[in-house]
């Protein structure tokens, strides 16, 4: 296994070297995925909720991920680093379909969630998006009052019954961000009066209010100061007793802080997956290992 | 290349400030110049606008004892309305003018004396016969409409000391002027007819009330129209439809729409809604139709721009819960772009209210003595009674074209200062 690593791990860097010398060849046709590129690392989960497998996303000309194979499992959150443009935001947006609202992306691959593929025809991407939230990199609460925030998920899928049942989801979602305590005299006042790291947290109940499966973070705390960080990442912890979390950040402290696994992108492809501890105390693969020792990224 | 020393530095910077400064303030002065030259025009307008319009506001009346002669008006005393509106009430408002002369009794001076009141005046008693016809038979004091020649003159608008060939009112009607006047029989009262009639071949009958009902339903069926219209295309085309050949095309078309000149909209209306769809000629609606073939592109690219405006982030919050891209549309995307679509709207319903050239080509231009009643019935708009006016040789339709302009200018003030209420009052920050 080990030596099978060494040698995938060779190809890899040669294609790393090629891509990064050629930046102008952008208009060209995409480049075949080379034979022989595989992720160091297992990368499944013995309790998966998502798989993706043989997973390419293109923008237009740019291939922008290469045959990345990833597990996200149940109770546990995965972070995702790596420098920027690896492609890394890119994957955790195809596991909601995302990148459906971006024209020129062509996803290939199977993305399966409870084993149903997400992008067959049966799958409904309301639904998938039901089932699998989504945090984003800037805190984006609607213009509304906190309530209607975190109600409009419940109200747009018929989650709750009449306006009391509709409450109390409110304020358990509240709770469960920990937000209530500083919210609960100020439902009504526009959500997007609190403060970054208070938004953040709001756009957190917002998503589980609709109790997803899986809840999707695209670097949620890089707007915020530490202590809302602090916060955030002591609500991540929490929230993986009952969600699966995958979550990408630039810093490499808080993948080390929240996360079990970590998978290290680089330029579109999966470099390495593992046990966190594993990977920031034993990289196996020489860019992993570069870049969490901070010489590059 | 070695870097410059902090003393070269230092130089090259003293060097060239003053001359940095200078340009800032040349720039800085010939601005304040445009911006001074632009006011001067504008008060320069407002002024020779207003100080022409402003005594269309009043109208000269004469002071009369007008006999309700029950023998004139209902000389059988059946009390039918269509008896007493048919009476010949102009008589009596001359036989009480002719009182006031008991001297003049030839009939070209007595036609001459005549002149002096207005054929309102009979249309006047006559509405006060038929709403009060118990005052058949008494002797009331009325100020009564007086004619449009003597309205100038008491305005100081023509010339009393010119020689008789040179004035519209003749040596005769002028002494007997100014006796009324010595008298205290005429006076400048309110002009409530400008604002309650419709256009008429006297100016002192003449009014901007029918123009004024005629461009509301012209604007109503251009609301109703263009706005429905305009923000459903704009929200197809924004949110729904495919970036393609087809959709560059018709964006690149939205865009000319915008700049065709606006007298071709009045010749497709009178070839296709006249024409080809056999509606009336002179009606509101067709107005309103081509005035919304008009306003449509200045809808449609005020509504893109709202949309384009409204962060991807809602968009992507709203898609990451599980809304539709309806709902998405719906509930987040167009509360945000309301406002920015309404001013548009409210600028493009500005511009088609000021606008005359296609109204011509339907027929709107015609004369039209009754306010119009419906969409349907004939009608004019403000901007073409402007135009209207203007063209009548009557010197009382000076000052009236005028006051229609400023009538014009107030409703468009008024809806510019709408669309920055709406803007102010819905606009949210996200």
């Amino acid at each position: 296994m080990s030596l099978a690593a060494d040698r995938k791990s060779n190809d890899v860097s040669e294609v790393a070297t090629e891509a990064a010398a050629a930046p102008s060849a952008q208009t060209a046709p995409p480049a075949p995925v080379e034979e022989g590129y595989r992720t160091v690392g297992d990368f499944t989960s013995a309790t998966p909720v998502m798989q993706a497998r043989k997973v390419d996303v293109f923008y237009g000309d740019n291939h922008a991920i290469q045959r990345v194979n990833l597990d996200i499992g149940r109770n546990e959150v995965i972070a995702l680093i790596g420098p920027s443009g690896c492609g890394k935001s890119t994957f955790i947006r195809c596991l909601n379909r995302m990148n459906d609202t971006i024209e020129s992306a062509r996803i290939t691959g199977d993305i399966t969630l409870d084993g149903e593929n997400i992008y067959s025809r049966s799958m409904d991407v309301v639904m998938l998006r039901a089932r699998v939230g989504m945090v984003f990199q800037k805190p984006n609460p609607f213009p509304k009052s906190v309530y209607d925030n975190v109600a409009y998920g419940p109200r747009i899928h018929g989650l709750a019954r009449d306006r009391g049942g509709l409450d109390e989801m409110v304020q358990t979602s509240l709770e469960r961000a920990g937000l209530w305590t500083e919210v609960k005299d100020r439902l009504e006042e526009p959500g997007t009066g609190l403060s970054g790291g208070q938004q953040q947290r709001l756009c957190i109940a917002r998503t589980i209010a609709v109790n997803p499966d899986v809840i999707l973070m695209d670097e949620p705390c890089s707007a915020l100061d530490p202590i809302a960080t602090a916060r955030i990442e002591d609500l991540i912890d929490e929230l993986k007793q009952n969600y699966a979390i995958a979550i990408v950040t630039h810093s490499m402290q808080q993948a080390a802080r929240v996360s079990q696994r970590t998978a290290y992108f680089h330029l579109g492809k999966l470099i390495e997956v593992g046990d966190t501890d594993d990977i920031f105390t034993n990289p196996r693969h020489k860019l992993t290992e570069d870049y969490i020792t901070g010489r590059f990224g | 290349m070695s870097s410059p020393s902090s003393r070269g530095v230092k130089e090259a910077v003293a060097r060239g400030i003053a001359r940095r400064y200078r340009s800032e303030r040349v720039f800085r002065a010939l601005g304040f110049g445009a911006l001074l030259v632009g006011l001067g025009f504008l008060a320069f307008f407002f002024y020779t606008l207003i100080g022409n319009s402003y005594t269309a506001f009043q109208q000269t009346r004469i002071r009369l004892d007008v006999a309700l002669d029950a023998a004139v008006i209902d000389p059988d005393a059946t009390r039918d309305p269509e008896k007493l509106r048919g009476a010949d009430y102009q008589r009596l408002a001359r036989e009480a003018l002719n009182a006031l002369f008991p001297d003049v009794t030839a009939r070209a001076d007595r036609r001459e004396l005549y002149a002096l009141l207005s054929s309102g005046a009979g249309i006047e008693l006559q509405q006060l016969v038929m709403n009060e016809p118990a005052a058949i038979g008494e002797t009331r004091t009325l100020w009564l409409l007086a004619d449009d020649d003597v309205d100038v003159l008491v305005k100081g608008h023509a010339p009393r000391d010119v020689p008789e060939a040179e004035r519209r009112v003749g040596d005769k009607q002028l002494g007997w002027l100014t006796t009324l006047e010595d008298r205290g029989l005429v006076e400048l009262r309110f002009n409530r007819y400008f604002f309650t009639r419709g256009d008429s071949r006297d100016p002192e009958l003449a009014g901007i009330w029918g123009a004024t009902v005629g461009s509301f339903f012209m604007l109503l069926v251009t609301l109703a129209l263009s706005f429905p219209l305009g923000v459903a295309t704009a929200i197809y085309l924004e949110e729904f439809a495919p970036r393609n050949r087809w959709t560059d095309l018709i964006e690149v078309n939205i865009n000319n729409l915008a700049a065709v000149p606006s007298i071709v909209f009045g010749l497709l209306g009178l070839a296709l809604f006249i024409n080809v769809f056999g509606l009336p000629r002179s009606a509101p609606v067709v107005g309103g139709l081509v005035l919304s073939l008009m306003t449509l592109p200045v809808i449609i690219i005020a509504s893109r721009a709202a949309l384009t405006a409204v962060p991807p982030s809602i968009r992507e919050a709203a898609l990451g819960l599980g809304a539709s891209k309806m709902q998405m549309v719906l509930h987040h995307v167009l509360p945000l772009a309301m406002p920015g679509m309404l001013t548009g709207t409210i600028i493009g319903m500005a511009r088609a209210l000021g606008e005359s050239a296609p109204l011509l080509m339907i027929g709107m231009v015609a004369f039209i003595v009754d306010v119009p009643d419906s969409p349907f019935s004939s009608a004019t708009a403000l901007p073409v009674q402007v135009y209207l006016w203007a063209d009548s040789p009557e010197r009382a339709f000076v000052e009236r074209t005028s006051a229609a302009i400023v009538v014009l200018l107030v409703f468009l003030l008024l809806m510019n200062a709408a669309a920055i209420l709406l803007r102010k009052r819905f606009e949210r920050r996200y």
